[in-house]
């Protein structure tokens, strides 16, 4: 469909992760070592759950579009408790390599908190899945023509795109409660962010119906994003300090530097 | 996460199962068209003509034109410019193409959907190859240019014009049914209203290398470029076929003493507008046709009673092109490098255009500035007296054609040009074609009344006799009783000439129906049975190619020339391969064909074996490209340029205002991201800051 939407769609997708990179991440070298570790945990769990959708594939009845569907379902299962399997596999990894950091460095403190880990892996997990839904629908955009010969909705191109960006700060959400809940050992929470997962995923098998896959996952995601606000250690009265220009004061009162 | 998952695992699934074509979305978008026959580019030693596409295509939403008022839509008052615009073969005319090329600012390209036959269709030139034949200025004013007999006057010249839009070729088949219906669902204005987007928009891609002229595109060619050479155009050319009753020595070029030939000639290529789409029923096929009849009626008589002189058979490729095949052979002649020269030609025999008759006579041409020579014209009034007595018996008879009158476009003209030989054309026309689609894809089976009855199996189609088969044997038998004549055989003989019927109409059937038939297969070389199609072959002349290999119409000839007047051997394959090891038996004189045989009744392998006949290949190639002289106006130029690749697709376009919506909304996500989170990661400590954490974290 041209340029034009072409550089529309990726500004939609990636507008808010691009942003959020260049601002939080890109000055600070190790933080883009973890984003780009984190990405690489969540090729290893698209490849290991592909691997195993692939195989059942081979092994069904390829004519019988109802077990194909069904084994769509199973797939898509499959990948986000995968999925959510690696991150708690990188949470993990990170925990001990924080330790070990700790003890080569000259410093005392830690270079980089669980915190900052939490909302980094999150990003990098975004990254990388919303580079895999868009990048193949990206490069078909490029040409003249756009979808509809064969009788499917013309919006296909900005519902990919809206939804990416949903499902790229979704993750940095879902990475920020999931630390914060493994630290905390609130299981109950955790489950609650693989559920969530599911939910999002199973809401896409509403498409063609945009209206019926995306309003939902925007509320659930503007949930989530509250929710990782007041993990990460936001509240109300930190908002209206903010909001109200009076952070200066507070900064001073309690002797904190800027 | 169902886009996701699925469009990587789509390429792993697909990746397997390597011929499906992979990305899905594409699949959703863009319908291809496979069907397609383009028109391609072709330059000279001072034009290009042909058509060009831009190098990524020419986009266009499609527009169906119904009649020559309707092309105001396309041309001025369409509000989404530019148009595709789509034709019927009825509204294929001059003066439609014409008004699209000047507007070519608002039409992307055309396409032309071939249907039933128009009255009368020629794209071709009113005066073909005028430049290059024996009628210059200096020959005879009053001859040149066609100054006295208009041999095309149909001819409005569309094939000779450049378009910068591509213009391709569609059939009535699935894919334009698909078209249509994709016009009518989208692109159709609904009661006055203006139309909606999104609409139904074509792309085509035929982006031709070459520019300007072959002298140009040659010398890009020769850049010197250390990797690898660019080659953007070639020349056009293939084989001539020739076949002698008494066998030449191959290696003994030049003059021959005391050898006295008849030569008799037809041509074999034909053209149309869409070049790989040429069929020639009329123009070139009933010619060479009735040829290889005679020369097959000819075999018995001239083995058993030999005449004195010899007859030489040949068939010219690419004379449409401005007499590339004549002109090589002449030069070869004159250049010692055939094995005769021009001293050793009596006299020659065309066939020129003989198959739609519009009476009981065909028509004997010769050229009235030659026969102001007394001998010339004793030889010419010999000829067209043994003509005239062959058809004795016959149902039609010979009429010269009137003496001021110069010869037809014939590859006799090229033999003129070099010497005054005394010549006959024979053709079914006294003055103007009765070819009404002289070089145009119409003039096929259906032009030439070429029916067959619904209920036959292709075999027996193969074997029925048409009414334009037994009409054209007639010719054969006419044509080979005054060539034995000419070539002082024994009176007594000639009423024992005859052609064979149902050899002419199974000729006929695989030149025009289909050439993959049973007969066609077991007169060809095993290697070459690929070239048999269940279509008529190829009869546009094409580019030159450096193997040794003819094209399939050529090799075809070749082989039926074989057939018909060689002999079959005992030789083994192997032996056929290496015939210079058995003592009788020479390549020098002749050559070793091996076959494929008919299949016998009750089994299913072939009975090969090895023809032994005196027909040779000899290049067709222009000698402008020999002597490098690519703005010669002497010799045909004709060069094809070259291309990446020619494919055709359908699909829906939308609204430039949705596109630039698209754009607008997605930069104001970016700069309100971009916004937000400078905010928040400024303010991060205040925002992120919690009483409860100890004093020691980091944040």
């Amino acid at each position: 469909m041209t340029a034009s939407v072409f550089f529309g769609c990726t500004f939609i997708a990636f507008g808010p992760a691009i942003a959020l990179f260049l601002f939080t991440i890109a000055r600070d070298p190790l933080r883009v070592i973890f984003l780009i570790a984190g990405a690489f945990f969540w090729l290893c769990s698209l490849l290991l759950s592909s691997l195993v959708w692939f195989i059942t594939v081979q092994i069904s009845d390829k004519e019988s579009a109802s077990q194909q569907k069904g084994l769509l379902i199973f797939g898509v299962v499959l990948s986000v408790l995968l999925q959510e399997t690696f991150r708690f596999g990188y949470y993990k990894l990170l925990k001990k390599a924080n330790e070990g950091l700790l003890t080569l460095s000259a410093e005392e403190t830690m270079p980089i908190s669980i915190r900052q880990l939490a909302y980094v892996s999150g990003l990098g997990f975004g990254f990388m899945s919303g580079a895999f839904s868009m990048v193949n629908i990206l490069a078909d955009s490029i040409g003249p023509g756009t979808i509809g010969i064969h009788g499917d909705s013309q919006h296909y191109f900005l519902s990919s795109a809206f939804m990416t960006m949903a499902v790229i700060l979704l993750h940095m959400f879902w990475g920020v409660v999931f630390f914060d809940s493994c630290e905390k050992q609130h299981w109950w929470s955790l489950a609650v962010v693989v559920i969530s997962h599911l939910l999002v995923s199973c809401l896409t098998f509403q498409n063609p119906q945009y209206v019926g896959s995306l309003v939902p996952t925007y509320i659930i995601m503007f949930f989530m994003g509250l929710w990782a606000f007041f993990c990460a250690g936001g509240s109300l009265r930190n908002l209206k300090l903010c909001l109200t220009c009076k952070d200066k004061d507070f900064l001073l009162a309690n002797h904190r530097p800027r | 996460m169902v886009l996701e998952s699925s469009k990587w695992l789509m390429f792993l699934v697909c990746w397997h199962f390597k011929n499906v074509s992979c990305n899905s979305v594409a699949q959703k978008i863009y319908v291809e068209l496979n069907n397609t026959v383009p028109c391609v580019r072709l330059l000279n030693a001072t034009h290009q003509i042909g058509c060009q596409s831009s190098i990524s295509g020419d986009t266009g939403v499609i527009h169906v034109l119904e009649s020559e008022a309707d092309l105001e839509w396309p041309l001025s008052k369409g509000p989404n410019p530019p148009y595709m615009v789509l034709l019927e073969s009825s509204l294929f005319t001059r003066s439609i193409m014409m008004k699209m090329k000047n507007a070519s600012s608002r039409v992307a390209g055309v396409v032309v959907v071939l249907k039933t036959s128009p009255p009368e269709f020629s794209p071709h030139t009113t005066c073909p190859n005028e430049n290059t034949g024996v009628y210059t200025d200096t020959y005879d004013h009053n001859l040149a240019h066609c100054n006295t007999t208009v041999w095309n006057p149909q001819g409005n010249g569309l094939s000779y014009e450049e378009f910068d839009f591509p213009v391709f070729s569609l059939k009535e088949d699935n894919e334009t049914e698909v078209i249509k219906q994709c016009y009518f669902d989208h692109n159709r204005a609904v009661n006055g209203s203006g139309l909606q987007y999104p609409l139904c928009a074509m792309q085509l891609f035929s982006h031709m290398y070459a520019v300007t002229d072959t002298a140009t595109c040659i010398r890009r060619k020769n850049i010197d470029f250390s990797s690898s050479p660019v080659i953007v155009c070639d020349p056009l050319g293939d084989y001539n076929v020739w076949a002698s009753i008494r066998p030449y020595n191959n290696t003994a070029f030049g003059h021959k003493e005391n050898e006295s030939v008849v030569i008799a000639a037809a041509r074999l290529d034909s053209r149309s507008f869409f070049l790989q789409d040429s069929t020639g029923a009329e123009g070139s096929i009933s010619g060479f046709v009735t040829l290889l009849a005679a020369a097959q009626a000819l075999r018995e008589v001239t083995q058993e009673a030999p005449p004195t002189r010899n007859i030489l058979f040949a068939f010219f490729q690419g004379e449409v092109f401005d007499y590339i095949g004549s002109s090589r052979m002449v030069y070869d002649m004159k250049n010692d490098k055939f094995v005769i020269d021009l001293d050793n030609v009596h006299s020659i025999l065309e066939i020129g255009q003989v198959a739609v008759r519009s009476g009981a006579n065909l028509f004997l041409h010769s050229d009235p500035v030659s026969r102001r020579n007394y001998t010339v014209n004793n030889e010419v009034t010999n000829l067209v007296n043994n003509l005239q007595s062959s058809t004795a018996g016959l149902n039609f008879s010979l009429v010269e054609a009137g003496f001021s009158q110069p010869l037809p476009p014939s590859s006799l003209q090229r033999f003129l040009r070099a010497r005054a030989i005394p010549g006959i054309v024979l053709a079914d026309h006294q003055t103007a074609f009765n070819n009404r689609y002289y070089e145009s894809f119409y003039d096929n089976a259906a032009h030439l009344n070429l029916t067959y009855p619904s209920n036959l199996s292709p075999e027996e189609q193969l074997e029925f006799v048409t009414d334009t088969a037994k009409s054209l044997t007639e010719v054969a038998t006419a044509v080979a009783r005054a060539l034995y004549k000419q070539a002082g055989g024994n009176d007594a003989q000639v009423n024992n000439i005859n052609a064979d019927p149902k050899m002419v109409t199974q000729m006929l059937y695989g030149f025009l129906v289909r050439s993959n038939n049973s007969w066609f297969q077991a007169v060809m070389a095993p290697e070459l049975k690929d070239f048999l199609q269940p279509n008529p072959p190829q009869y546009y002349v094409g580019v030159a190619r450096s193997s040794h290999q003819a094209k399939a119409l050529t090799s075809l000839v070749q082989y039926l020339l074989a057939n018909l007047t060689g002999t079959a051997t005992n030789l083994t394959q192997s032996q056929c391969q290496k015939p210079d090891e058995l003592p009788n038996e020479s390549t020098h004189m002749y050559s070793y064909l091996w076959v494929q045989g008919m299949v016998p009744p009750n089994s299913t392998q072939r009975e090969s074996f090895c023809v032994r006949a005196a027909v040779r290949l000899a290049k067709a190639e222009s000698p402008a490209f020999e002597l490098e002289d690519y703005t010669s106006k002497e010799y045909s130029t004709w060069t094809e340029s070259q291309w990446k690749f020619i494919k055709a697709r359908i699909f829906l376009v939308a609204s430039r205002d949705l596109e630039v919506l698209t754009l607008g909304v997605g930069v104001a996500v970016l700069f309100t991201s971009l916004l937000v989170t400078y905010f928040v990661s400024t303010k991060a400590d205040v925002l992120f800051s919690d009483v409860r954490e100890p004093a020691r974290a980091a944040y």
